[in-house]
């Protein structure tokens, strides 16, 4: 059957296969993205094998590798030769294996290229561990020894029974729980404990300047502060003692290691924060690990300048941030378009005012940031300082960057869509209906509150959706309004006033800018970068979900505009 | 009959309408003997017991008003006694500002920008465009149904109750008191005494129309406008409504602008007919169907226009 294309054309076909393959196309790429972030970000969190091989090296000495494989590229055979390295004959392209090495405070590098060529009797020995360490990465090894206050309570030399390294092994697991035990309390006390009575210093302190400033320092306040402050003193003794003691504790035990080229090294086991041999887990324990793993990426703090360890400081701080936006921008957003909407006699005037709006959404996100930086926490900041907060200056409290300012510089760059969304909602409400409202006798003020918002209500929530969504996403303007690549606590915890909104904090966007590119282990931190891209996606993704369901919610509630 | 008005000879032009008029005028007095009506007003089940709008006691009056959207007068000094406790409905054609008038008295028309009105209406002998009305409580005392139900997206419940908490009525048992009073006038307590806390939305569109009913005579108006509620019905919907109203004029005055004169003929007492922007004859029912004074309401009654 042969059909012109001219005839083709005519039947509309080609219009259903454009517009359905560009949507094909979408989802291509939008799935393909998701894709390549998950598998290169939740690859990170497996136990991967640790391999133990001979290597001929350039100059043909033989040295011995350790490591786990983080990445694979294959080279033409051609340009090895070029650059000088023996290829055998008849080979075309040649593996080229990154090894994750670890051992950083004994060789420097955390990684090495080897070639597969110069690999020699590959294996994965089962008592093979990995050391993930509070500093200098991961240690890979053999365990030997253990030590108790530097006398050995076990050892193990390689060629003795198995069973000896299991029970060598289980006795070590048994030492690093209890040191993560006494960790979590020097943890307890040092972050909460002595944080709240620094604190309460400060409090004290800034009292004491306060009335020093308003001239009405008496002997008696000078008596009170003095008592406290010895209270206090006397409070942080006790800590300091308990932390003492706590420290010798924990330093009691450290074990020895062999290395690949068997070289020996003591490790305390209070720099361990797990110990696991990945080839001699099953597959089962391999996914109870990776879950564990992953856990402890999302609640964990950040350690070795964010490259190990959690970012939940981040979400925490992103999180918190655009609620903080979703409560500014909301109330303000609606009432500037009720305004607009409703009161306002809709003119050339109106017209001006609208077109301006939503230029200010076409307007550069970093240009809101300078903004922020110079209206908000010099001008405004500043100025609140002077009038409220005088008794700490010269340092700022509101007049640098903190938690507040972000959040108020992003309401401004989200106002728009909430305005026009919730404008848009106005003018969808039947006229019949506030009609029927005024018709009881309801004023006009009447008839929004009680009927016209409440109906525009799905419309304010989609608004207040798109701006979640912007919100969210947007690192320029932050990182000149408030956030910072580690933040020493969270913006709320249990010292008055317990929302501490003139604090920095950590987002994911800076984070991912951050650990990508201004971190001092690149490659040890590239596989993080991806997994918190997919966090702050997915962190994205559930506050509008959020926001939806609300929206949904209130559509079933009001869905007279249906007909 | 002399000539048939064709759409032709009915447009806009004022002057040529004055003389049109006196030209008719001369015309009735030969042709009102040979006048055959589309409506049998015997044939319609209603006790005629003669009314006479002399002896009523009247609600509004109107005096002298002209109605201006911005330089397009659209009613030409209107004046007319409203009678207590009676139906009064309005009939015209498309366009003839009987909606526009029945907007006047719950002063509707504010709404609508470039609208201008000069002349009175008197509520008890108070002037309802007066300076210092509260439009909102004329508005309570005035209340006015719409073509289309507007039942609000809430409870059936909460939409009875609406305009009383908008009065400051806030007691449950005066609440549930009076919102079955109201349900119970509009002859809709049978049918939704079980789903009162049910949203209104789902209700039919009959039942939505009385519903709206019940919600404006929640709150005790003297006067009830009604601007064609039957319209955007079916039949069955149409007959409650009208028995409705039959029921309601004991306790409200009410005013119905309908475009069916059938529905006029049926439930008015007095009927006032409009004609481009003119009031051209009030009076009762009876008589203006049977005997019009004018021929212009010959014509439209015997449906010749309209």
């Amino acid at each position: 059957m042969k059909i012109s294309v001219k005839a083709w054309v005519k039947t509309g076909q080609p219009w259903v296969w454009l517009t359905a393959g560009a949507v094909a196309l979408n989802v291509i790429m939008v799935a393909g993205l998701l894709l390549l972030i998950a598998v290169r970000g939740l690859g990170h969190f497996w136990p991967a094998d640790i391999l133990a091989a001979g290597y001929i090296e350039q100059d043909g000495s033989l040295s011995q590798v350790v490591g786990e494989i983080a990445d694979t590229k294959k080279d033409p055979a051609s340009q090895l030769r070029e650059a000088g390295i023996s290829v055998p004959e008849g080979v075309e392209l040649v593996r080229r294996d990154l090894l994750k090495v670890g051992n950083r405070d004994l060789s420097g590098s955390d990684f090495r290229w080897v070639l597969e060529t110069g690999l020699q009797g590959v294996s994965y020995p089962e008592q093979l561990f990995v050391a993930e360490r509070r500093e200098w990465g991961n240690f890979y090894g053999y365990l030997r020894q253990l030590k108790q206050q530097d006398e050995t309570v076990g050892s193990f030399e390689s060629g003795e029974d198995a069973a000896a390294y299991e029970q060598l092994w289980s006795e070590l697991q048994r030492r690093i729980e209890r040191a993560e035990e006494i960790s979590a309390k020097i943890k307890v006390i040092e972050k909460h404990e002595i944080g709240a009575v620094n604190a309460q210093f400060e409090r004290l302190r800034l009292k004491t300047r306060r009335l020093q400033l308003s001239d009405s320092l008496t002997p008696a306040d000078q008596a009170d502060i003095a008592a406290a402050r010895a209270a206090l003193d006397l409070q942080y003794q006790g800590m300091q003692q308990r932390l003492v003691e706590l420290y010798t504790q924990i330093g009691r035990d450290s074990l020895v290691a062999e290395v690949a080229d068997g070289q020996r090294l003591e490790i305390p086991l209070s720099k361990i924060v797990h110990a696991y041999r990945p080839n001699a887990m099953s597959w089962l324990q391999k996914v109870l690990f990776y879950g564990a793993k992953l856990w402890e990426f999302m609640t964990d703090e950040p350690r070795e300048a964010n490259t190990e360890g959690g970012v939940f400081p981040a979400i925490f701080g992103t999180v918190m941030m655009v609620l903080l936006m979703a409560i500014l921008v909301t109330p303000f957003g609606i009432i500037a378009a009720v305004y607009l909407r409703e009161y306002a006699k809709q003119g050339p005037v109106t017209r001006l005012i609208r077109i301006a709006v939503n230029n200010l959404a076409g307007v550069p996100s970093i240009v809101y940031g300078v903004f922020g930086l110079g209206f908000f926490i010099y001008f405004l900041g500043g100025n609140i300082d002077q009038l409220f907060f005088a008794e700490a200056l010269p340092a700022p409290t509101l007049g640098t960057p903190g938690l507040m300012w972000a959040s108020l510089t992003l309401a401004l760059l989200t106002l728009p869509v909430v305005i026009v969304a919730t404008e848009e909602g106005l003018a969808r409400i039947p006229r019949s209906l506030r009609e029927g409202s005024l018709a009881l006798g309801a004023t006009k003020a009447e008839t929004l509150w009680k009927v016209v918002l409440p109906m525009a209500s799905p419309a304010m929530m989609t608004g207040v959706i798109l701006a979640v969504a912007r919100a969210a996403g947007e690192v320029a303007p932050l990182m000149l309004v408030g956030v910072v690549k580690l933040a020493p606590s969270l913006p709320l915890d249990g010292n008055y006033p317990f929302i501490h909104l003139d604090q920095k904090f950590m987002h994911l966007g800076f984070h991912i800018y951050d650990v990508g590119f201004q971190s001092p282990n690149v490659e040890a931190a590239r596989p993080l970068v991806y997994a918190t891209a997919l966090l702050l996606v997915v962190v994205i993704v559930l506050l509008n979900l959020s926001a939806v369901a609300i929206r949904n919610r209130l559509r079933e509630k009001y869905k007279a505009l249906e007909h | 009959m002399a000539t048939l008005l064709t759409p032709k000879t009915l447009d806009n032009d004022a002057p040529s309408r004055i003389d049109r008029k006196s030209e008719r005028q001369a015309r009735d007095k030969n042709d009102r003997n040979k006048k055959s009506h589309s409506i049998n007003i015997r044939s319609i089940s209603r006790n005629s017991n003669a009314l006479d709008l002399e002896q009523e006691k009247i609600t509004l009056q109107v005096r002298d008003l002209n109605l201006y959207y911005a330089d397009k007068q659209a009613l030409n000094s209107i004046s007319m006694d409203i009678p207590k406790n009676r139906v009064t409905a309005f009939i015209g054609p498309s366009g003839c500002g009987k909606s526009t008038l029945l907007r006047c008295f719950n002063r509707m028309n504010d709404l609508v920008d470039l609208c201008r009105i000069e002349g009175q209406i008197l509520l008890d002998d108070n002037n309802i465009y007066d300076r210092n009305v509260e439009v909102a409580e004329l508005r309570r005392r005035v209340g006015m149904v719409f073509q289309k139900p507007n039942p609000f997206p809430k409870t059936i419940y909460e939409n009875v109750a609406y305009g009383l908490r908008i009065h400051g009525i806030n007691k449950k048992r005066q609440l549930d008191d009076t919102v079955e009073w109201a349900l119970r006038s509009a002859a809709l307590w049978d049918e939704v005494k079980d789903r009162l806390h049910d949203s209104a939305l789902g209700m039919s569109g009959g039942q939505q129309q009385r519903l709206v009913i019940a919600r404006t005579i929640a709150v005790k108006p003297e006067v009830l406008l009604l601007d064609e509620p039957a319209s955007a019905l079916d039949p069955i919907s149409t007959l409650k409504i009208e028995e409705l109203i039959h029921e309601l004029k004991k306790e409200f005055s009410i005013i119905i602008v309908t475009h069916n004169m059938q529905q006029a003929a049926r439930v008015s007492d007095y009927t006032a007919f409009m004609y481009m922007g003119d009031l051209i004859e009030f009076g009762a029912t009876d008589a203006l169907f049977t005997t019009p004074q004018k021929k212009q309401t010959e014509d439209y009654i015997t449906g010749r226009y309209g």
